[in-house]
């Protein structure tokens, strides 16, 4: 579904990614792990369209998209939550959905705001919340429901779980494995290896924007070695 | 001897009880790390303490004297040092640099047009950032260090006017978490080794529960728990609200 | 005054305020979604004005305003296309600097097309007569107006709230790279809010036919109106813009019903002061938010090389001994390069290093000049004494305006600067018991031991090569240093206890001091002064000069400044329409060089 081949991409002078590859499939949950600066969101960046790519290439669903613009990825199906939210602030909650709506998508789930509300009780409760209104969880909740609201057959997320309460993680983790029995593929970077454990099938650790180690959830979690020298646990 | 003591402070934002009736003291020497859910309160208090907000009633105390009232800079002349959650150095300066614009304040030099900024106070700077282990970095510009020393470049700034109180908000937050435990240690060390207090508001549970003497638990604007981590952790509400599977 | 004038002049105040509205609106609409602050705005107005009284006279005054307010929205849309598009990654300054060039080029195509004077509009069919308020007849059309701006605002307020295009709008003005990831097309976003914000302009334009005639200098001073209604009322706040038009429109009307119409300006100062220490981001604003991805680091301020300070010397020398091998006319337009690169250092003092871009820099030169001219004229004193002291009605000037100004940053501050700019300029024009107005002061010549030519070449020199040492000395020094530290970023050097806002008080003030010296200088080597060198493109000039030259190096105002003079000076001797070609150079120049020619220069020799 999602396929990356030898991409390059930085900013200004500084190259951060260097021919990194990867790859996700319909209902997978992959996992992008690494340390701070490792170029795990500038991966998601450059996919997006957000950051130029400077070689390789990235194919969503066979087609190449590496230089389109991110609305014209968006418009494909590919969805990006950022690591820092970005909620429309001055929109209330439905507006907020509002901007990410797009047409219904063959082969991809079709989500409503009243299908969202299920699956996000909070929001329910505050459709007409401005956005700066809500607590940090809350806003994890609406970006992530804004995102599907373009009914998107993947989606990118970046750091799902960073500076949420524990309560809330927990709640994040059950998110995303209901997003992944939809059948979206789900690419995401973590920190939290715990987190990811939780919830991913597949890893791939990056270091200095390279891939450094590929395989399942379960066969990381036996390698103490790749564990003890890119991830620090 | 308590450093800071702040008393029922409380603020409300457009009818939102943000912080009520929140009472806490630090020692010198001591670690106080301030920990709560999203929108408990936590940056708010912090705010509070450093000036960036007025309360609405309470009273913050340095030292015996009040330091409502004070614009932010005012405070940091009485002796409050501070790091931001996000690293705020100047970019266009030289490490070094950085650590003499903060000698170059608290001497009160800021208004000299003529002499030459450069050569004023290098060796207190380049002793300071020998003790947060930057000084052989001195020379480089800020703008191209890696993240955990600018953090160290911070320390150093917000060291360099002798502080007896020391905010950090979230000062590991975009850290490795190897090189948080580091950071925390180090500034851990350095405060203990002179006496200073620090407050902290922190995200990552392994560091407060390995760093802090002491944790103050806000949840919906109040304090439900303040005790010695042990304390925290076993506390029923503290589990329930905030720290879930964690503990 | 009675009850019954009280009332109409409150009225003609409404009726002003609705084109005032208009204009801010887009102004505020544009701002919001691009983040580009059109200068252009009034030119988009004066454009508006022009079209329909052109197309009133076929078609009568009805079709003339839809007519004109589209023609305004497409030529709007093609700019947007043909120019803003291509420069929305670019630093802030340099698309303020490109929408000025628009101004440029747009008034000499209006001189182009219609001619130097004045135009008069037809009446309104309809609303040409007048109805009896409280005993005194008031006009119709006035009335139409009055009822004309509240419709407009609700028809802005149904259209950002109640559709979806209205809603991706708001997004967009908030985050508009994230709105682009959620699929939202922002291009033609964009262009859709310039035409609407140019169909704006363009009716406002088109509305006020009736009222005044067309002229070549509103474009200036509408967008100068513009901006104060939009600090004033909170950039981005289209109610703000309301309720800032409606203030600012009933002070013009009531001081001019009372028969203090120069007392206007002041007024409209002092209530923008108000606002601006109670509000400081306007009525209706909020604080922005600090700029997302904001551009990289600003480059460090190296130690110059004693090879770097001999070169310097050695040009010092170079330039001493230029009479001796060249007199006339090389000596007079040396002397103006020596006068504008002081006023091109002195500006990027504050713009560089300190951060504070501001677009009326001219104000102080101009005040440092007139403050020269009256002291000798109206006050007596001897040249020496004149030149000396002038320059300090310049420094007070930048300590009066410099002290609100330094309470904003980026974009609100170049907007206030301009304002302030603009109310010292109208002050001279309008005063012409004292300044002479329009005509300005004549007869301000050197004192005899000065008056060769290469006598008062080297005055320029020792002076201009003076300041600058001092200016940049001053940037090595703990105070210097300390500027760049609040300007690289605020929150830690508050931390630090720096007192920011004081000290770029002091920067500003210290700026406005050096360019009173340079436009003093300016004003004896004339021996006339006119309002032209407080005027807003005079402003310009010093910017493209910093920015031309490279704002990131401490010698780019020098060859900017050198440059820009010789340009200005073989362009505008040789072409009548001289102000469409430094327009279109400016574009160029913005379009291809970024950075500066100093920072292409360098690039390319890294490169």
């Amino acid at each position: 579904m999602l396929e990356l081949r030898a991409l390059s991409a930085g900013y200004g002078r500084a190259q951060i990614l260097f021919e990194l590859s990867l790859e996700a499939k319909p209902g997978e949950v992959v996992v992008l792990l690494g340390r701070n600066g490792a170029g795990k969101s500038t991966t998601l960046k450059t996919v997006m369209g957000l950051l130029r790519t400077r070689a390789g290439e990235v194919r969503f669903d066979g087609q190449r998209i590496d230089r389109l613009p991110p609305y014209r990825i968006a418009r494909l199906g590919l969805g990006y939550v950022p690591e820092d939210r970005r909620i429309f602030t001055d929109l209330s909650v439905m507006e907020n959905l509002e901007v990410g709506r797009q047409e219904p998508r063959a082969g991809a789930p079709h989500w409503t705001p009243e299908r969202l509300f299920a699956l996000f009780p909070n929001l329910g409760r505050m459709p007409e919340r401005l956005g700066g209104r809500m607590s940090g969880g809350e806003q994890q909740m609406l970006t992530i429901a804004r995102t599907l609201m373009g009914n998107p057959r993947a989606v990118l997320l970046d750091e799902p779980s960073e500076g949420l309460a524990p309560v809330i993680v927990d709640q994040m983790a059950q998110t995303i494995l209901a997003l992944k029995k939809e059948g979206l593929c789900v690419l995401l970077c973590e920190q939290n290896l715990r987190f990811a454990h939780l919830v991913g099938d597949r890893a791939y650790v990056v270091e200095k924007g390279h891939v450094r180690y590929a395989g399942t959830m379960a066969e990381l979690e036996k390698n103490d070695a790749v564990r003890e020298q890119y991830l620090s646990v | 001897m308590t450093v800071l003591a702040v008393r029922a402070l409380s603020k409300a934002f457009g009818g939102v009880q943000a912080v009520r009736q929140v009472s806490f003291t630090i020692a010198a020497g001591e670690l106080l790390a301030l920990i709560g859910p999203n929108g408990a309160g936590k940056t708010t208090c912090f705010n509070l303490v450093n000036g960036q907000l007025p309360p609405d009633a309470g009273e913050v105390e340095f030292l015996g004297e009040s330091l409502l009232g004070l614009a932010p800079r005012k405070i940091w002349r009485r002796g409050v040092g501070r790091t931001f959650q996000i690293t705020a150095t100047f970019a266009s300066m030289t490490v070094r640099e950085n650590v003499q614009m903060a000698l170059l304040s608290h001497h009160r030099r800021l208004a000299s047009v003529f002499s030459l900024a450069r050569r004023q106070h290098v060796d207190e700077a380049d002793a300071l950032l020998a003790r947060v282990h930057m000084r052989d970095q001195a020379d480089r510009p800020c703008a191209v260090l890696a993240y955990g020393d600018l953090k160290r470049v911070e320390l150093a700034v917000a060291l360099a006017h002798q502080p007896r109180l020391l905010l950090m908000d979230e000062p590991t937050a975009g850290m490795a978490p190897a090189e948080r435990s580091d950071l925390m240690q180090l500034a851990a060390d350095l405060a203990r080794g002179s006496g200073i207090a620090v407050l902290f508001t922190e995200h990552d549970m392994d560091v407060v529960f390995r760093h802090a003497d002491r944790i103050a638990v806000l949840s919906g604007g109040e304090l439900i728990a303040n005790g010695s981590p042990q304390e925290v952790r076993a506390d029923a509400a503290v589990r329930e609200v905030y720290l879930g599977s964690y503990a | 005054m009675t009850y019954s004038s009280v009332l109409i002049q409150f009225l003609n105040g409404l009726a002003g305020a609705s084109t005032l509205f208009l204009v801010a609106a887009g102004l505020s609409l544009i701002f919001g979604v691009t983040r580009i602050i059109n200068f252009a705005h009034g030119s988009l107005y004066m454009l508006g004005m022009y079209v329909a009284v052109w197309a009133a006279e076929p078609l009568g005054f009805w079709w003339s305003v839809p007519i004109a307010a589209l023609a305004v929205a497409v030529f709007g849309a093609g700019v947007e296309i043909a120019l803003l598009r291509r420069i929305y990654g670019a630093p802030e300054l340099l698309q303020l600097l490109a929408t000025f060039a628009l101004v440029l080029i747009v008034k000499d195509f209006t001189l182009w097309q219609w001619g130097p004077e004045d135009m008069l509009g037809p009446r309104a069919p309809g609303f040409s007569g007048a109805v009896e308020i409280a005993g005194r007849p008031f006009p119709e059309y006035e009335l139409f107006l009055i009822g004309f701006g509240p419709l407009v605002l609700g028809a802005l307020w149904l259209l950002l709230t109640r559709t979806r295009w209205g809603t991706l709008v708001r997004a967009a003005t908030q985050d508009r790279e994230m709105a682009g990831a959620l699929g939202v097309n922002q291009k033609w976003l964009f262009t859709g809010v310039f035409a609407l914000g140019a169909l704006l302009a363009g009716l406002g334009g088109a509305l006020q036919i009736p009222r005044e005639p067309a002229t070549l200098l509103i474009d200036l001073s509408v967008v100068s109106d513009a901006f104060v209604v939009v600090v004033v009322g909170g950039l981005g706040s289209i109610g703000g813009a309301f309720v800032a038009a409606l203030l600012i429109a009933e002070i013009k009307a009531f001081c001019i019903g009372l028969g203090f119409s120069q007392l206007t300006l002041v007024v409209e100062f002092i209530v923008m002061a108000v606002v601006l220490v109670l509000r400081p981001w306007g009525l209706l604003g909020r604080v922005p938010a600090p700029a997302r991805g904001a551009g990289g680091a600003e480059p460090p301020l190296e130690a110059p090389s004693p090879a770097a300070i001999g070169a310097l010397l050695a040009l010092c020398g170079a330039l001493a001994l230029v009479p001796a091998l060249s007199a006339g006319y090389t000596l007079v337009l040396l002397t103006d390069v020596l006068v504008f690169a002081l006023f091109a250092v002195s500006l990027h003092f504050i713009m560089g290093p300190a951060g504070l871009h501001s677009f009326g820099h001219a104000a102080y030169f101009g005040l440092g000049a007139y403050g020269a001219g009256l002291l000798l004229v109206r006050g007596g004193l001897p040249m020496e004494l004149s030149l000396l002291l002038g320059p300090l009605a310049g420094g007070l000037g930048a300590v009066l305006f410099g002290w609100f100004c330094v309470r904003l940053s980026g974009v609100y501050l170049a907007m206030l600067t301009l304002a302030f700019a603009q109310i010292a300029w109208s002050v001279v024009f309008q005063w012409d018991a004292f300044t002479g107005g329009s005509n300005g002061l004549i007869g301000i010549w050197p004192a005899p031991w000065l008056s060769s030519k290469t006598a008062y070449y080297y005055v320029t020199l020792a002076l201009s090569a003076g300041g600058v040492a001092l200016l940049w000395r001053a940037l090595y020094s703990p105070f210097g240093y300390a500027l760049r530290a609040g300007r690289d970023s605020p929150l830690r050097a508050d931390a630090i206890g720096i007192d920011v806002r004081g000290l770029q008080w002091a920067a500003f003030s210290l700026a406005g001091l050096f360019a009173g010296v340079a436009g003093a200088l300016y004003a004896f080597s004339k021996g006339s002064i006119s309002p032209e060198s407080l005027s807003v493109p005079r402003s310009v000039d010093g910017l493209v000069m910093v920015l031309l030259g490279g704002i990131q190096t401490l010698t780019g105002p020098l060859w900017g400044a050198a440059l820009f003079t010789w340009l200005q000076d073989a362009v505008a001797r040789g072409i009548d329409y001289w102000r469409a070609v430094i327009g279109g150079v400016v574009l160029l120049l913005v379009l291809a060089f970024p950075q500066g020619l100093t920072g292409f220069l360098r690039r390319r020799s890294a490169a």
